[in-house]
């Protein structure tokens, strides 16, 4: 909300006016992703966690080269792929040439696109897409541009994480997967049906299915089918309103075992559960704070704490990004070619304060990092979320998950 | 066959909730002749001053008191904004009700946040009434239908056995006549908008426990809301009952069964594309009925309306 | 329902006066990338211009047929579609298509989409109609995710308009290329809607929303004069998906989903549906409103849903017939006396808006701002959202702009009967 605010007047006179060439010592960094309409809350969540990381990771260490500092600038696109794209506009003509987005794979999908055509087109004006949540597998496969980096472990790499936990529990023998009807969630299904089958051939997929995205208004249906099915867990990659109904149903139609999720926390999720989740809610998810992984990561969340109070503090990989970007920044010495920045991001290797290291893949601009099975709980958490005392509590990990997986990502580089 | 009864129950808990809806419009649509947009903003409305007031004073006194504040609010909508409005015809009074549906969410998520707020079903209502072979009949199911029966049971007597019921039919058709004897027309459409109002903040309170309180509610059931009360015939309470039972326990039993198109195609004999990834026709093979559910509504009124313009329950046009 | 028509003379009587405003259209549309010379200006002005016809295209449902339809973006989403699987086969198979030729593909897929529609739903006019519109319009939004081999699922279906056959060395590498083809196709729908308006297929339309039954008489099936409108505003919806297509190189689900259709009536009737030119505003002014307010503020919905609310009650013919109220006045020569009194309500009348708005942002800002954050800006001004004084700055200067405004209006009314009346300010 720290957006400044100028008058109609003055809006014209920006609209009228091209503002051309970015000032030598800002490093501009667009957010485009939704800050108002029904996935708001998610979208600026994530815009103050950039803002502190900005804040934390390089204006206040000093700054990146000689002194540039970081600034981040939020716009928002009602996660519509058109306003994207017009953004994507505006925000190139301001000088802008790193550009951060995540919700939703699809709007990602059009970035990439337009990214590429925008950097073939007008090669004086190129700019980096750092995806810090979309992570449709297709983006670091079959569609992945050298112009994009993703700093969220895609479905795959997480769904392989999971699908080996899972593998160590021999009560678990039956599994039901319930997705939204789309890629995201399509794929999320085909990669559990395929690991399950390779890692554990004895357990029986008693259901897997589709639903309509967004509308759905009663899960009652659904939770009948799975809790009759005789499943004893539940895979979903389903999100926002349709993973809180689906989860309640579950719930409170009487499903008792574990309910495998890939978006089942905050934004009101996590409070809406309550004492109802304990014990069945389990995220797939990078960045460990419960237990704090390091006392930098302890005070790095308290300090957004203090500093956005009332907040939730998730999306731990928003430091990644910039931490990340700021490395390559230095190693190439220049923050306006995109290109040497981009070369110098492939292979990056850094230490990860919330656990482990991270590692860009150069083959398909994929961070390799540390996988948690994170459960919703009570007890033991200090970073508890939605101003409720649950919070997610690491019960599994998995070790810079698919750091050999494969891809058939073929990347055109400049 | 024990599931196919607890879709029945399920499906039933959905039409009726349905109905609490559909009853105020259709009461509305057939008063004023406008399709009321923002009916549904009243029901999320409902959900909200229901949660605040539980907050306070518990879940039965927000059952109470949050259909009032919201009656009243939406009777003053009709006395200062579309009685306004309504001079200057029907469209103009649509564009209102839109421009009024949009300004609540707005409003909504200006004092509530854009996230869902924690409304709890209370506890005394939390709790397994009995199950059939393993499937949970939550109590407060039970609850949502004895509301929604009585509700619909007290605006039948209301509306066919008292001497106020009756003004109320006559001057849905005769406006003028009623008028001339003497009884203040404008009164009964405020009163009546207010009502119609309530009883979507009613279902609005007892459905944002189960269904979540979210700014987004209100879209989520607005079209369908319309769907149900054209399907069911406009202005007729049966039609409505009928409507919302039906499309309630046709969008359960599709989300039960997952009967795929590609099962019924290969049935009249056309056989699968060897090719499927590069297929034109891939996607047909893909199609189950859950996938289709939410959207049987909408194929159901369009058919009735192209075959019976005038609903299934209502004679002559709209 | 107000006439869309004003003038009846000389249907196609071509003098200087009726070439006139195209002109000047023309030379405007020209010169206008040389004024706003940054790509992001131009992105919005290309997008107006395709909001421009489409919301032509819709008012010849709404304000020349008088049909109201809830579901007409689909029309343009299919013709937008349809361009883009076009333009990736020239992409693939090297088809010798100019691009510039393109939106014709996307009219001709409105076109065809909008007979089959139509075959049944233009039977009726009235709720029957808008509610079949309703419906056809969620259920192709739904089948838009679901067909994933014609319109791309959530992600939607891309093409690069590169690949296309380069017109006189024109590739369309660049937004100012793709303006001047936007804006050719903009004169020439625009045009050809005004003389559709102009035919006797076009009176015809009027004539059935007026009243069906009198057209019936003098012979017109209703029905079939509902279908050519349908159809018509089919094939421009089409065109403007198609332009749509050629400038975002992307089409995706929310192109067709209600949302965009509402939008499209809010647009239409902003502008004045009861005027050919009211559609044409309201694109202008809607889509400047959305950039500014988008750029500026998070409170964008609630200023546009305020403002619309506010139309509807006060100033139902829209934008366009604020203007044209003050045509007698204009005829009259009289207009020089409204000036003063328009001129005086200038500063009161801003002061209130923005005041409210800043009423509204301060709330908004105390409400949801970072607990501890009291530092907010409003109109260039840094200040403390806690502090009194700035609350009784802002809430006093907007009452008393208010009470000004109100005293203003006994001054405007004088001014507006004298402007009106022949003898009136004679004095």
């Amino acid at each position: 909300m720290n957006k400044t605010k100028t008058g109609v007047l003055g809006a014209l006179t920006a609209l009228m006016l091209s503002t051309s060439a970015s000032v030598a010592d800002t490093v501009k960094i667009a957010f485009i992703d939704p800050l108002s309409g029904p996935f708001a809350a998610t979208g600026e969540n994530a815009f103050h966690l950039f803002q502190y990381a900005v804040d934390a990771v390089v204006n206040d260490q000093g700054g990146v080269l000689d002194g540039d500092t970081f600034e981040i600038v939020g716009l928002d696109n009602k996660i519509s792929a058109t306003e994207t794209l017009i953004h994507l506009q505006t925000a190139i003509d301001d000088g802008v040439r790193y550009i951060v987005q995540g919700q939703s794979s699809g709007v990602a999908a059009a970035l990439i696109d337009a990214i590429n055509k925008h950097n073939r087109r007008n090669p004086d004006q190129q700019v980096l897409f750092l995806n810090y949540a979309a992570i449709d597998p297709a983006l670091t496969n079959e569609a992945c541009s050298f112009w994009h980096f993703s700093f969220d472990a895609n479905s795959d790499l997480k769904m392989d994480a999971l699908t080996d936990v899972i593998a160590e529990n021999p009560d678990l023998t039956s599994a039901y997967l319930i997705n939204q009807d789309y890629s995201f969630g399509r794929a999320v299904a085909a990669s559990a049906t395929s690991m399950l089958a390779d890692k554990r051939p004895d357990i029986t997929i008693a259901g897997d299915e589709v639903h309509p995205i967004g509308q759905v208004k009663d899960f009652t249906p659904y939770a009948r089918k799975i809790v009759s099915s005789g499943a004893d867990f539940v895979i979903t990659g389903a999100w926002g309103a349709d993973m809180y109904g689906l989860g309640t149903s579950l719930i409170a139609n009487g499903f008792t075992g574990p309910i495998y999720t890939y978006y089942a926390a905050a934004s009101g999720i996590t409070a809406g559960f309550g004492e109802a989740g304990k014990g069945s809610l389990f995220i797939l998810a990078e960045g460990q704070t419960n237990p704090p992984a390091s006392e930098e990561a302890e005070q790095y969340v308290a300090g957004f704490k203090e500093a956005f109070p009332g907040e939730n503090f998730t999306l731990a990989r928003t430091s990644n990004v910039i931490r990340m970007l700021a490395a390559a920044i230095n190693e190439a010495g220049t923050a306006t070619d995109v290109v040497a920045v981009a070369n110098a991001l492939e292979g990056l290797e850094i230490e990860n304060p919330f656990g482990g290291t991270l590692y860009m893949r150069p083959d398909n601009h994929q961070v390799i990092q540390d996988v948690h099975v994170m459960a919703h709980t009570d007890d033991g958490v200090t970073n508890s979320l939605d101003g409720s005392p649950y919070g997610l509590l690491v019960s599994d990990s998995v070790v810079a998950a698919g750091r050999d997986s494969a891809t058939t990502c073929e990347m055109d580089r400049p | 066959m024990d599931l196919i009864l607890v879709n029945l129950i399920d499906g039933l808990v959905t039409g009726l909730l349905l109905f609490m809806l559909s009853a105020g419009l259709t009461l509305i649509f057939s008063m004023m002749g406008v399709l009321n947009f923002a009916h549904a903003s009243f029901y999320m409305l409902g959900a909200y001053f229901g949660y605040q007031i539980s907050q306070y004073m518990g879940f039965w006194m927000a059952l109470l008191f949050a259909p009032i504040i919201v009656g009243i609010f939406g009777a003053g909508v009709e006395r200062y904004g579309l009685r306004r409005v309504h001079q200057h015809g029907h469209v103009a009074e649509l564009i209102f009700t839109f421009g009024l549906a949009l300004l609540i969410e707005e409003a909504v998520q200006f004092f509530w946040g854009k996230s869902q707020v924690p409304f709890m079903v209370p506890e005394a209502l939390d709790f397994a009434l009995f199950s059939i072979s393993g499937n949970a009949i939550p109590a407060y199911k039970i609850f949502m239908i004895f509301i929604a029966i009585g509700i619909f049971a007290g605006l039948l007597y209301v509306l066919t056995k008292t001497r106020i019921g009756m003004i109320i039919q006559a001057a849905l058709s005769f406006p003028r006549t009623v008028e001339a004897l003497g009884h203040n027309v404008p009164l009964i459409f405020m009163c009546v908008f207010g009502v119609g109002t309530a009883l979507a903040a009613v279902a609005g309170v007892i459905a944002g426990p189960v269904l979540g309180t979210f700014p987004g509610m209100a879209f989520v059931l607005g079209s369908i809301v319309f769907v149900t009360i054209v399907i069911g015939g406009l202005g007729s309470l049966w039609g409505a009952l009928f409507a919302s039972l039906l499309i309630g326990w046709m969008t359960t039993f599709a989300a039960s069964y997952n009967v795929g198109l590609a099962e019924i195609l290969t049935a009249i004999g056309i056989s699968k594309p060897v090719d499927m990834a590069n297929s034109p026709w891939r996607d047909f093979w893909q199609i189950t009925l859950s996938q289709i559910g939410p959207i049987l509504p909408y194929l159901l009124m369009v058919l009735t309306l192209i075959f019976r313009p005038h609903g299934l329950f209502r004679k002559g046009g709209l | 329902m107000t006439d869309t028509t004003h003038s009846f003379s000389r249907p196609f009587g071509i003098s200087l006066r009726t070439v006139m405003p195209w002109l000047v259209a023309t030379i405007v549309l020209l010169l206008l990338p040389f004024v706003f010379s940054a790509n992001s200006t131009i992105t919005v002005m290309n997008q107006m211009a395709i909001t421009i016809i489409f919301a032509l295209a819709y008012n010849m449902l709404l304000g020349q047929g008088g049909m109201l339809s809830f579901g007409h973006a689909v029309f343009m989403g299919i013709g937008g579609v349809f361009a883009v699987h076009v333009m990736s086969y020239v992409e693939v198979f090297g088809a010798p298509l100019p691009l510039p030729l393109l939106p014709i593909f996307g009219g001709i897929a409105g076109l065809i989409f909008a007979c089959i529609i139509g075959s049944f739903s233009t039977r009726q006019a009235g709720t029957v109609f808008a509610m079949i519109s309703l419906g056809v319009g969620e259920l192709i939004a739904a089948c838009s995710l679901i067909f994933v081999a014609f319109f791309g699922g959530e992600t939607g279906v891309s093409a690069d308009r590169t690949y296309g056959l380069p017109v006189f060395g024109v590739e369309f590498l660049r937004q100012s290329e793709v303006y001047y083809l936007i804006a050719g196709w903009l004169l020439l729908s625009v045009l050809l809607m005004y003389l559709y308006t102009r035919t006797p297929m076009g009176r015809m339309a009027n004539a059935v929303r007026d009243n069906p039954e009198r057209a019936e008489f003098l012979g017109y099936s209703a029905r079939w004069v509902r279908f050519y409108s349908f159809i018509f505003s089919g094939f421009f919806a089409g065109i403007a998906g198609g332009l749509f297509a050629l400038n975002y190189e992307i089409m995706t689900t929310e192109n067709m989903s209600l949302v965009q259709s509402g939008k499209i009536l809010l647009i239409t009737f902003l502008g004045g549906m009861g005027f050919f030119v009211g559609p044409i505003i309201g694109a202008i002014v809607f889509t400047l409103l959305t950039t500014v307010l988008s750029r500026y503020t998070e409170l964008g919905a609630l200023y546009i849903g305020t403002i619309f609310v506010l139309t509807v009650m006060y100033c139902p013919r829209g934008l366009a017939g604020l203007l044209m109220m003050h045509e007698p006045a204009y005829r009259l020569g009289k207009l020089r006396l409204l000036l003063a009194p328009y001129l005086k309500l200038v500063i009161p009348g801003t002061v209130a808006v923005l005041g409210s708005a800043a009423v509204f942002e301060m709330l908004f800002h105390v409400r949801h701002a970072t607990p501890g954050q009291h530092e907010m800006g409003l109109f260039g001004i840094t200040f403390d959202s806690h502090s009194p004084f700035a609350w009784v700055i802002a809430i006093g200067g907007t009452l008393a702009a208010m009470v000004i405004t109100r005293k203003l209006i006994p001054q405007i009314n004088d001014a507006w009967h004298d402007a009106n009346t022949v003898e009136g300010g004679a004095k």
